[in-house]
């Protein structure tokens, strides 16, 4: 029951291509001599970029998405992590990241490949202590910055200074582990990079406000992680610009992501990822799931605009603003990276709850659909707060039970009953039923 | 009119008639029940224990096939009813079947077999919110019967000792099998049963009341599923919610079936 016309995302195959090269030219690097670390999807990535330009970075959430996407490997990992003694309800992410190091074996083939060092920023309860324990495996050297200064509107002088100094400091111990120089070139140039990657991630989630959405939320998953790859390479900022040119063109011509969209809704944490069926599943009653606080703001960048909607943050070098020095580019980026919305409920769950509220408003949707996610306790931190707050503005809500990276919890048979019965709730019928 | 409405539950499978009114010939918006009939499949076949239901209804009530137009079914084996005209969740058949059972209902909660739930409905017995237990049976009617198994008591029994006793003993509703071994510990120490068949059925009545609260308690509140035969839970509910009163329909494991005989009428 096509209700808009539909096409396949032209650069599709290329953010495939992206990602895949990404985890080849790490498990590659010491062909060539490159430097190899790993830290989270949220380490500041543009820092060790200064380091040269054969730098790679193994970020581990994503990894770790992409193990849990292949149970049988995923479930290798996860018994080893849990033969070496950790409960399963610790981070999902993190208990396959380490079973891949006991069991030494890579997703891409081969052996695990060893980072030179680990460099991780600290906000998530389970981020410090995932990348310390890999470093004690691996023998390894490690680097934390704190970046839990509070939410940003009260972001002050010495709460940015603080981030600010640790970030510098980092730059010294760079050097002092890779015995190569920094060059304050190639940092601002990646620093830019990523404020281009992020806050044209932003521009792209913003255009899926249009009816009908141009981007539903699976593929979303497939473009997003781009950034969570390495947002301050060249090769993510340009994909983003591409990819902006693509959708805007598809809202130009009315092409809808879900042909019989007639609802959408928002999701929320990371999904179960070896259930994404569930997404298609939605797409039976003419659902769309047009996005989530996770996809829009785990990197993307934003603002509330002078009109008062919620749209990219305009970078420093859109505004006219200098980059000239280490610490004046530290500053900028600093300051970039805790603005970040999925940084803020961390403080409040109130913060989150007004971010979705937002987004219900501006990108018109009928209900929202909130992931008890047992994998990822920092981004579970206050759901049913927001689950609360969201109700409580009248916003339809319905939660599911799981597990982003253990499939070991997560019923797909009981979730679908859920959405049946939260797709009733806003008077849906199934149109159809994927074979 | 006549629609057929099948709830397919994890233990049982019920089945309601529902037929239109009429006053000098002309509909109205009321239904009249016209038959019921329950069954406990012995077999894990759905749809060969919905046909056989379906027919030992009709024979029941009298009706013949073709005289049901429609058939909605429901529960958790609802939609492999092959025959059915059309499928609906319990969390929507529940809350259509209570509110027709109580007009004032505002609260409705379920305590089936294998789900507790909160559902929230308004004056038409549609879901405005719900909330239902999670991968787990504590909080729903298997929980209440492993548990009076552990303590060798029918599930009538078990209800009836619970009233018996005037003692709280805290106890973890979060897993059955955890729960278990707290029962056998108290039983171990001599607990008296009633105090432990209370402290059961506390914990289960402080489950589902946190799943209501999460959708909001609003007066009238209906108590509908398998659970309502149990005098004890029923009890601890009504402490627990704290609330005036619970209304408790007349055969409250029909309401489901029920609600779905009369979403087929809606249709």
């Amino acid at each position: 029951m096509a209700r808009y016309p539909s096409e396949t995302l032209k650069l599709w195959k290329k953010a495939k291509q992206l990602r895949e090269q990404y985890y080849i030219d790490y498990a590659r690097a010491k062909d060539k001599g490159g430097i190899r670390w790993s830290g989270s999807a949220w380490a500041l990535d543009a820092i060790p970029e200064g380091l040269g330009t054969d730098v790679y970075l193994l970020t581990g959430e994503p990894y770790a998405a992409s193990v849990a996407h292949d149970p049988k490997f995923n479930k290798q990992c996860l018994d080893a992590a849990e033969a070496a003694g950790f409960a399963r309800d610790l981070c999902a992410y993190m208990r396959s990241y380490w079973g891949g190091i006991y069991i030494n074996k890579y997703l891409w083939g081969g052996e695990f490949p060893k980072p030179d060092f680990n460099f991780q920023t600290q906000i998530c309860c389970s981020h410090s202590k995932w990348y310390q324990h890999a470093s004690r495996l691996e023998k390894v050297p490690e680097f934390y910055i704190d970046v839990g200064v509070g939410p940003y509107k009260d972001l002050d002088e010495s709460r940015l200074m603080y981030v600010v100094n640790q970030g510098l400091e980092s730059i010294e111990w760079l050097e002092k582990v890779t015995g190569r120089k920094f060059d304050d070139e190639l940092f601002i140039k990646a620093v830019k990079n990523e404020m281009r990657s992020t806050s044209l991630w932003a521009e792209i989630c913003t255009l899926n406000k249009a009816v009908p959405a141009p981007l539903d939320e699976k593929t979303i998953f497939s473009l997003y992680c781009l950034a969570t790859l390495n947002k301050a390479k060249k090769w993510c900022a340009d994909f983003y610009e591409e990819l902006r040119d693509e959708v805007a063109d598809r809202v130009k011509r009315g092409i809808a992501a879900v042909p019989n969209e007639r609802c959408r809704v928002l999701s929320d944490t990371q999904p179960p990822w070896a259930f994404l069926k569930i997404f298609r599943y939605l797409e039976e009653y003419g659902a769309v799931s047009v996005g989530s606080l996770y996809t829009f703001g785990l990197e993307g960048i934003w603002e509330t605009k002078p009109d008062g909607t919620w749209g990219p943050r305009t970078t420093p070098m859109a505004k006219g603003i200098e980059m000239n020095t280490r610490e004046q580019a530290m500053r900028l980026y600093a300051d970039w990276n805790l603005s970040k919305p999925q940084f803020q409920h961390f403080y409040d769950p109130r913060l989150k709850t007004e971010m979705m509220k937002t987004m219900v408003r501006e990108w018109s949707v009928n209900g929202v659909m909130l992931h008890l996610n047992r994998g990822c306790e920092g981004l579970s931190m206050g759901i049913m707060q927001n689950r609360l707050g969201l109700a409580a503005a009248g916003i339809p809500v319905m939660t599911y039970e799981g597990n982003m990276g253990d499939d070991r919890e997560f019923d797909l048979v009981r979730t679908q009953n859920r959405v049946d019965s939260f797709m009733e709730t806003l008077n849906l019928k199934r149109e159809f039923a994927h074979a | 009119m006549i629609t057929a409405g099948i709830d397919m539950g994890s233990r049982s499978a019920k089945l309601v008639f529902v037929e239109e009114l009429k006053v000098d010939g002309a509909p109205q918006l009321r239904w009249g029940i016209k038959g019921k009939h329950i069954m406990f499949p012995e077999d894990m076949d759905m749809d060969v224990a919905a046909e056989k239901l379906f027919t030992e209804a009709l024979a029941s009530a009298g009706i013949a096939r073709d005289q049901v137009t429609k058939i909605v079914s429901t529960g958790a084996g609802g939609k492999h009813v092959k025959f059915s005209t059309g499928y609906v969740t319990e969390v929507s058949s529940g809350a259509r079947g209570a509110v027709f059972m109580c007009p004032t209902a505002k609260t409705v909660i379920d305590v089936g077999a294998e789900e507790g739930r909160g559902v929230k409905a308004n004056a038409e017995g549609k879901v405005v919110d719900f909330a239902g237990n999670e991968k787990c049976a504590a909080g729903a009617g298997a929980f209440a019967e492993s548990m009076s198994r552990a303590l060798q008591l029918s599930l009538k029994d078990f209800g009836e000792q619970s009233l018996k006793s005037d003692k709280t003993i805290p106890m973890n509703a979060q897993c059955t099998v955890f729960a278990e071994s707290e029962v056998v510990s108290l039983i171990h120490a001599n607990t008296p049963k009633q105090d432990i068949a209370k402290a059961v059925l506390d914990a289960v009545a402080s489950r589902v009341c946190a799943m209501a609260r999460r959708v909001g308690i609003e007066e009238d509140v209906i108590l509908i599923g398998g659970m309502v035969h149990n005098v004890g839970f029923v009890q601890s509910l009504r402490t627990s919610l704290g609330v005036d009163k619970v209304v408790l329909p007349d055969m409250p494991e029909y309401v489901s079936a029920l609600g779905a005989a009369l979403i087929a009428q809606d249709e």
